[in-house]
């Protein structure tokens, strides 16, 4: 590889002055705060300052809507795709069921074929990991290709305050990381931003970050992928040091599998001098043979094609060909937890395809960042509180209101590849949070029994229409005479839903047939009404 | 999620094994995995023909010629996309290249990075291709190189034989092992990140030509 150009060196990372306190750097930007996800209000709070933003809720539509048709065309061309499901549920549960033999014998695989494993307990173990290969190296930036496990553990910040510059090279998250921005969307991160404002970030922040966009640039998509293509072709050619994550690690031989659209993630994986990939312990497949299912299910359920374009597979170092140094740090930050739940760690299963999200209709309405976390949506719903350690104590009010963040409509199982029963673990955790409030007002019987007919439901889930009803039935009972729910108050954190101001009750109709009603509605509908109505009956109208 | 600073330095291996260990004192069953799953195509699928239709669906340009045809079409894709220095892994049979009239770059030494961005164009060959999927699957293997090779360049022309071409990503898998890096490319580099437009061309060659050579070429 060439030596890094000198001319060519990022911004100086290092502060000029002090920071003030609690101010951290940003890659290239010192002192700029970092957007991250602490502080996110309660989901409840959060979703209706979502709601109100009419155009994040068009994007959104837009682009859930154009996602689902997509991927219901590319799981219709598979006639075995129930079968495939079926073997990925079985292949991650025998990776969860015997996840300390295989993270050996990976270890194993990857140390004999020239790479370096390392173990971190919490995310402050990880970035510290990180952080000192990147400067054994010598070096002060890296580059990045989007990885859920390094925005967990906020990989990028902890790098800035060591004085090195972070470049995500993903089209969108270096929309989200020039726009000082949080992601909205697992697979789209800058779903929220529309061409115009991608423009003018680019023609603002790309001049501070390195090579800067052309004076004429317009806002066409292809203008703008050229823009970012030039300015990111510098910073790959230079780095000597990328980060990665990794969609799959196979413990007979020690692979690991990057799948990607860009190509930045071959960039990545391929030009620099050393490599380090931060994993969850959770990412294992036992054999080779087992991407045959992997790589048929994940790219259909996520962006809804064959085949992603680019798939990335390598195994340690191999002379001549690719990073000549590699490093996989294996994370726990809470996994061995949710691990621990009988119930809960099927969430473990997850593969980041994102299907659930784009079918949820709490999502589609409010976006990934209501859910104050890196994973939103469904399975943030039933990861992030597990991941927080609900299992073993009380967690913070967010946390605690994301299990209620659901109408638990059953369409995120019926698409997840991963057979991941979603709506059942979102009941198993509700009750977890009731039972750790005792405080909490006490729980009112309707909603015990939603809340009883909603896990009747999820045992089979063909079950959901008749006890949509029933559901219906209950959320009336709620209700009351007057129509109202505000007289009654659910346990905490329901009662966050409520807090505020009455609304309506349940209508007659169930949450599926209201939702094929009203849900395609129109993108400029203000956030009354009809949403109000939902939201505020998502708790309780359970089922 | 942010733990905070480990507070018990030692042996982390140690400790999250242990962990895990105990987190499974329930003792689950691991269970056998059920494969039911379509292993070999539909019955009297044409694979040659999936495979061109599969890679024409993702906006790559397909070709279809026979091994004498071979040299021709390469010359002639070069000369329409204007390239003049064309990347050549070591171990491309001669033929291939014998009409192009362009400056072939060899990587022995090895190219700079900077010297491969510079370049026009590169023709490959490939380990195997599916399909079902319409995957091309590099391993490196003569006439592949290294993978900078196949990924700097904006132009990646790869010939593929008739008799390379599996069914499906099972049978894929079976014939591949993973000693040498493996690239998968399914069409060109493209992203929807803009609203969500189909852009064709972020990072990778921006235009794939695939070139399948067979005995008797179909339509
Ligand atoms: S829970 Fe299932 S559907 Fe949702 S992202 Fe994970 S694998 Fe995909």
């Amino acid at each position: 590889m060439t030596a890094p150009d000198r001319e060519l060196q990022p911004l100086a990372p290092q502060p000029l002055a002090p920071p003030e306190p609690g101010a951290r750097g940003r890659a290239g930007r010192p002192f700029e705060p970092i957007p991250t996800y602490a502080g996110t209000p309660p989901f409840p709070r959060a979703a209706r300052a979502a709601l109100a933003d009419t155009r994040l809720r068009a994007n959104l539509q837009r682009a859930t809507a154009t996602i689902r048709a997509k991927r219901a065309r590319a799981v219709a061309e598979r006639d075995d795709w129930e079968a495939l499901r079926l073997a990925g549920a079985a292949i991650k549960n025998e990776v969860l069921h015997d996840l300390p033999a295989l993270l050996v014998q990976l270890e194993r695989a990857v140390t004999d074929a020239g790479g370096t494993v390392h173990w971190a307990r919490d995310a402050a173990e990880a970035n510290a990991i990180v952080t000192r290969i990147v400067r054994e190296h010598g070096a002060t930036e890296v580059v990045k290709v989007k990885s859920m496990a390094t925005e967990e553990i906020e990989l990028n910040e902890a790098l800035a305050e060591a004085g090195i510059a972070a470049w995500e090279t993903d089209l969108a998250e270096l929309i989200v990381q020039l726009g000082h921005d949080l992601p909205s969307h697992i697979l789209v991160p800058a779903i929220h931003r529309n061409r115009a404002e991608i423009r003018e970030i680019f023609r603002r922040e790309m001049a501070l970050a390195g090579r800067p966009a052309p004076d004429d640039l317009s806002d066409e998509p292809r203008e703008l992928a050229e823009a970012a293509r030039l300015h990111l072709r510098e910073k790959f050619l230079r780095a000597r040091v990328a980060v990665s994550g990794a969609n799959f690690a196979i413990a007979e031989t020690g692979t690991i599998a990057v799948v990607e659209s860009e190509g930045n993630g071959r960039m990545c994986l391929t030009l620099p001098e050393v490599l380090i990939t931060v994993m969850g312990i959770e990412k294992l497949l036992p054999r080779w043979q087992d991407l045959e299912v992997f790589l048929q299910l994940l790219p259909r359920s996520a962006t809804a094609e064959r085949m992603n374009p680019y798939t990335s597979m390598w195994t340690g170092v191999t002379p001549g060909d690719g990073p000549q140094a590699f490093h996989l740090v294996l994370l726990d930050n809470g996994r061995s937890d949710v691990l621990s739940d009988p119930v809960g760690r099927q969430a473990l299963r997850c593969i980041r395809c994102s299907a659930c999200l784009n079918v949820c209709p709490v999502y589609e309405r409010v976006g990934g960042r209501a859910y104050g976390s890196v994973y939103p949506g469904p399975i943030g719903a039933i990861l992030t509180p597990q991941l927080r350690g609900i299992v073993r104590h009380p967690v913070d009010a967010q946390t605690a209101s994301l299990p209620y963040a659901s109408s638990l409509c059953g369409a995120c199982f019926e698409v997840c590849p991963v057979r991941i029963d979603i709506p059942g673990v979102l009941v198993h955790l509700r009750a977890q949070v009731v039972r750790q409030h005792p405080m909490g007002p006490h729980v009112p019987e309707p909603d015990e029994l939603v809340l009883g007919v909603a896990s009747w439901v999820m045992e089979r889930p063909r079950r959901l229409s008749i006890a949509e009803r029933a559901a219906g039935l209950a959320g009336r009972v709620v209700a009351r005479r007057g129509g109202r729910i505000g007289a009654l108050r659910g346990p905490w954190p329901v009662s966050a839903w409520f807090g505020e101001r009455d609304l309506p009750a349940p209508a007659r109709e169930s949450f599926r047939a209201w939702w094929r009603r009203v849900g395609r509605g129109g993108a400029g509908s203000t956030p009354s009404g009809q949403e109000r109505s939902r939201q505020g009956r998502a708790p309780e109208d359970a089922p | 999620m942010n733990g905070p600073v480990s507070r018990h330095p030692g042996d982390a291996r140690a400790e999250i094994l242990e962990r895990l260990r105990a987190a499974l004192a329930d003792r689950p069953p691991v269970p056998d995995v059920p494969r039911a799953y379509r292993r070999a195509p539909e019955h009297g699928v044409d694979v040659v023909a999936l495979f061109a239709s599969q890679v024409a669906d993702y906006r790559a340009t397909v070709h279809r010629t026979d091994p004498g045809g071979v040299a021709r079409v390469i010359s002639d894709v070069l000369e329409a996309r204007g390239a003049r220095r064309v990347v050549v892994p070591a171990g491309m049979p001669d033929a291939w290249l014998r009409d192009a009239r362009v400056e072939r770059l060899t990587d022995d030494p090895p190219l700079a990075s900077a010297t491969l961005d510079g370049a026009d164009a590169v023709v490959t060959g490939c380990a195997l291709a599916i399909a079902e999927t319409g995957t091309i699957v590099l391993d490196g293997g003569p006439g592949q190189g290294r993978r900078a090779l196949s990924l700097v360049p904006d132009v990646h022309l790869c010939v593929v034989e008739a008799g390379r071409i599996v069914g499906t990503v099972p049978e894929a898998i079976a014939a591949l092992r993973p000693v040498r890096p493996l690239t998968w490319i399914s069409g060109p580099s493209a992203t929807s990140d803009i609203e969500l437009n189909r852009v064709e061309g972020v990072h990778g060659p921006r235009t794939l030509h695939v070139v399948i050579v067979e005995e008797t070429p179909g339509a």
